[in-house]
């Protein structure tokens, strides 16, 4: 189901939407998404263990990050430190008990949680993946442009990078960031089976990996 | 089994996993198929998300200036490419 949450950002509260399963029953779980093309390519993917973990009894809820998805706030205005602020504000509007984050998602996610990370990357893993893409695109069009030379004008000034416009202090923050995971349980894909879907350049389901990972997390959150 | 092999093993594996193609497809490649500009699911940010995979999976490390259509234009270009990097190693 559809539901708003209040968000702070630099234009103060805004209305954010989040996908949300809740009967008010005593575990429930934030789910943190990944960072860019990767948060598309697995929404299949968590919406099917939302609706799975519904049924072993767990509410849940995926809610966008402030300039993605749904969201109407500005991409260029974010940052991790306001993907953070926004995510702590979604876990106490929702009241969350436990916290899942998938692959970026653990860069910013409520660390106060308990709850479980899924192939958390580091931040300069996902910012070199973009930096690539850029140095691609630019290469098929005749220009030369090199990843070293991009970062540093993306630290100082901000960078577009695979159609998202990133702040430096974006640029910066991923950098330097790695997983804050503290006591949080890490998932491999391995223990899910299936191939990662994060990975797939046309989004995909995998319905028996959702049941695996909502089997996971019911069967851990109530031991 | 060889190393070659192995590494032809893993990179089907791994293009399976980019382009969701099937494993039946996958297996099917030759030499001669055509990847970066034969494949509509390969683009840049595609071709990146490859690229870091291999060099996780493969343990090398691929400058920016390596990546192009020698590199990356058949199936049997990348398999050459991955296993002389393996070989430096």
């Amino acid at each position: 189901m559809p539901a708003t949450w209040p968000c702070p950002g630099p234009s103060g509260i805004a209305d954010e939407y989040a996908v949300v399963f809740d009967r008010a029953r005593p575990v429930r779980l934030l789910i943190v998404p990944p960072l860019f093309e990767e948060m598309n390519r697995t929404r299949r993917m968590l919406i099917e263990t939302q609706c799975r973990l519904d049924g072993l009894g767990i509410d849940s809820m995926l809610p966008d990050l402030p300039g993605c998805n749904e969201s109407a706030q500005a991409f260029p205005a974010q940052s991790l430190g306001s993907w953070r602020d926004a995510m702590a504000a979604a876990a106490r509007h929702f009241a969350a008990t436990h916290v899942l984050a998938l692959r970026g998602g653990a860069l910013v996610f409520p660390t106060s949680l308990p709850g479980w990370v899924l192939e958390p990357q580091k931040g300069s893993a996902i910012l070199r993946q973009l930096l690539r893409a850029r140095v691609l695109a630019a290469k098929e069009a005749g220009r030369e442009e090199n990843s070293t030379d991009l970062l540093e004008q993306g630290r100082n000034h901000g960078l577009e990078l695979a159609g998202y416009r990133l702040s430096a202090a974006l640029v910066a923050g991923l950098d330097a960031a790695v997983p804050q995971d503290e006591g949080q349980r890490v998932i491999r894909q391995s223990d899910l089976g299936g191939r990662p879907l994060w990975l797939r350049s046309e989004p995909g389901e995998d319905p028996a990996q959702s049941a695996a990972l909502a089997r996971l997390i019911a069967a851990e959150a109530s031991a | 089994m060889t190393l070659t092999d192995q590494t032809d093993t893993d990179l089907r594996s791994l293009l399976n996993d980019v382009l969701g193609l099937g494993a039946a497809r996958v297996a099917a490649m030759t030499a001669d198929s055509g990847l970066f500009g034969a494949l509509p699911e390969l683009d840049s940010m595609a071709v990146a998300g490859l690229l870091t995979e291999i060099e996780d999976r493969f343990d090398i490390v691929i400058d920016d200036d390596e990546v192009d259509g020698d590199m990356l234009g058949t199936y049997g270009d990348l398999l050459t490419f991955i296993t002389r990097k393996r070989g430096e190693a």
